[in-house]
This record gives structure tokens, sequence and C-alpha cells, in this order.
């Protein structure tokens, strides 16, 4: 290791881990079931639309793609934000994620019936997040749905997790993300209404862990 | 080992058989017909007829690739592929910067472009698409990459299966010019 490499490893920001460390964390953590309070209502706000079209900010998973499709029929879009947040993390950009989330979607303004946020708002500054709303509220289709997890602790670091749908919808399974993860920042509600400004919350749950499920919908 | 060449030319074994490849320009193409025995060389041809269609790893293709039997791809190809009726694979060395319509689609490997299948798609572990997806089964097995949006018509794909089964592959008509790329 040169001199240089300790320079550069002092200066290093100690939330951007090396690739190593993205690999080692590909297996960490259990598997959990968790109940979903929001889930279904969600699912019951689409399904009342024929062949809905839906964006999905997690990473692909077979059997949500399987559950989307049989259930719903409908389009769905996969965004895998936390992939982005990760390539911006090792890049050291993370500065410059507010102007990509807003430059990202394709879709056109009132075209997506639901928005599946998961829990990305969660490891976003405020910036990015303010920007990655702006661009929900763009997409979303009058009388559509969003779904999103929120924390209401901060923590320093914290992985990716991975929502895989359940048959009967009233649950979720929690798997390890091989992403970096990076910290969580706390938005209070008053926050989130004013970030998505445009919808209203439809539906808020406090979940035993903690989690705020929220869902939030524009108006027909 | 002295009559090699004639081995390999006759029209049928030049392209992939029963594969039409309408290339602009093919950068490599190999196929490593057994020329050690010309004797023979009528049925390695035969034989090969009766295989799986294989595009080889060192093979890269540019321009539309059309058929009427299954194929692997373990080389790069760019254009467009047409294989409306048959089984498309994209081995784990694959690269595809392609549209591709096919019955079935098996990705093992890379795949850039919309890929549209009148049956079935199936991304595998370490498979990876960045493009849209149009089928009426889409199977995504874990570990594997995917951009883009999938579109599985609910009504059972009827309009896209028509759309995909009522257009007649081109007959496989023998191709001199890629029998000559098959030589180098």
């Amino acid at each position: 290791m040169s001199i240089s490499d300790l320079l550069k490893f002092g200066g290093k920001k100690p939330d951007a881990p090396t690739g190593a460390e993205a690999d080692a964390s590909a297996s960490r953590g259990p598997e959990t079931v968790v109940p979903s309070k929001a889930l279904p209502k969600f699912i019951g706000a689409l399904s009342q639309k024929e062949a809905p079209v839906l964006v999905d900010f997690g990473p692909v998973i077979g059997t949500n793609v399987a559950f989307f499709g049989e259930h719903l029929g409908c389009k769905l879009h996969i965004e895998d934000l936390a992939a982005e947040i990760d390539r911006h993390t090792r890049n050291n950009i993370r500065d410059a994620l507010p102007a990509t989330l807003a430059a990202r979607f394709t879709q056109p303004d009132g075209s997506v019936d639901g928005v599946l946020c998961w829990d990305i708002f969660d490891f976003l500054e405020p910036a990015a997040a303010k920007a990655l709303a702006l661009q929900i509220v763009r997409v979303l289709k009058p009388g559509g749905a969003v779904m999103g997890f929120f924390c209401t602790k901060g923590v320093e670091r914290a992985p990716f997790t991975k929502f895989e749908i359940l048959e009967e919808t009233s649950s979720l399974r929690h798997r390890p993300h091989p992403g970096l993860g990076g910290a969580k920042f706390v938005l209070q509600n008053r926050d989130i209404i004013k970030m998505f400004d445009g919808l209203f919350v439809s539906e808020s749950f406090l979940l035993k862990s903690n989690t705020r499920e929220i869902l939030l919908r524009k108006r027909a | 080992m002295w009559k090699r060449d004639d081995a390999v030319k006759p029209p049928s074994a030049g392209a992939p058989s029963g594969a039409n490849l309408q290339s602009n320009q093919t950068s490599q193409h190999v196929n490593p017909a057994p020329a050690s025995e010309p004797v023979r060389s009528s049925d390695t041809v035969r034989g090969m007829e009766k295989g799986p269609v294989n595009i080889g790893k060192s093979v890269v293709i540019k321009g539309e690739l059309t058929g009427s039997e299954d194929l692997t791809i373990e080389g790069h190809v760019e254009g467009k592929i047409e294989l409306r009726q048959n089984v498309l694979t994209i081995g784990p060395n694959g690269k595809i910067k392609a549209q591709v319509f096919a019955k079935s689609v098996v990705i093992l490997g890379e795949v850039t472009g919309n890929v549209t299948a009148s049956e079935k798609v199936d991304l595998r572990d370490n498979g990876s698409v960045d493009g849209d997806i149009a089928a009426p089964r889409v199977a995504i097995a874990e570990g594997a990459h995917f951009r883009g949006s999938i579109d599985m018509q609910r009504t059972g794909g009827k309009g896209g299966e028509t759309k995909a089964e009522n257009k007649p592959v081109a007959a496989p008509a023998p191709t001199p010019q890629p029998a000559g790329a098959g030589q180098r």
C-alpha cells in the first residue's frame, strides 16, 4: 500500500465501503416474514384498474413479478434504485444523486397507476428524497397510489432489504440485499406530506417494528 | 486435411443449419466442423443439422438473425434476432445488443434491448437484461439483473402471440456469404 493510498483511506468517508465489503455483505441478515397493513390496500387500489402500470423501486424479484403479472396483469417497471444509490456511494458521488433521480424516470406525466417505494426513502438525503418525490408526483395518474416504508429512527449504516410479496399479501418476506446500503434518515410525517405535495396520505400504519407504512394517493 | 475447405463449403454448412444470417458484417464465424476425415464430412454436416444450433463465443454477428429452429448464442449479436416459432437460449457467454423476438427465450448471458416472446421469457441466475420484456409468462431467478419494464399480457398474450405466430419465418435459404466468413 502506497502513501497516497493511505492518505486516500484517511480522507475517505466512513460510509463509503469498498467493493469487497459489499461482496461480504451479500449474505448478511436472516430472512423474516413481517406483516404489512399497507400492501393489501395498495394492491386493492391497483386491482380496480384495468392493466395498471406499476413502478417498483426495488430490485427485481421473480415472485413479485409473477404475482403482479398473474393477479393484476400489470405492466411493471423495475427501477432498482438500490443499485443506483450503491453506484453513487461506490463512486463517491452521492451529491449527484438528486440530479440523477430527477433525470432518471422516462415515464410520461400522469402515466403510472402505482409506485412501490419500499424503504428507499430511508436511504436518501433530504435533497435526493425531494427530487424522487417530485418525480413520483409527476408520473402518477390521478387516483394512483404510492406505498412507502419510513423508519422512525436514524441509523448510521444499514443494509438494503428485498421485499418479497407473499401469496396472501398481508405479509412480506424481508430478505437480505447484496448491496452496500447506507445511512438511514428519518423523515417526519410533516416532511413526507410536504415532499409529496399534490398527494394525500390515504393510510398510515405504525408497525411493531416502528416502521411507518404510508399509502399516498393522488386525487382522482 | 487438404480438402478441409471442401468439407465445410456446402451451402447448408456455412450458416448454422436452418438459420438465415443476414448480417451486414460478420467479424468471425467459427464453425468447427471436424475436418480431419474428409470422407466423413457429409455425415458431420448431417449431424450438425440434427443437433441444436450453437453460435460459439468467438462469433460476432452484426445485423439481422432469423431462423426456424432452436438456437443457442454464446457469442455477440448486435441488431435483431427473430426466431418466432423457436426457443432462443442466450448462453452465459452470450452478449446481445438487439431486439429479440422468439417463442421462448432463456437468458443466462447479457441482453441489452427489448425481448418479446410469445410464450415465455426465463431470466436465469446471473442473466442480465437491460430493456423491456413482453411475454405472457416471465420467470426471473434470484441473482438475475433486470432493469426495464415487464409486460405480461393478462389475456394470455393473444394479441402478442397472434402477432408473433402469424408471421411466417423465412425459409432457411442457404446463404453462401456467411460460409465464406466461416472459413476464417
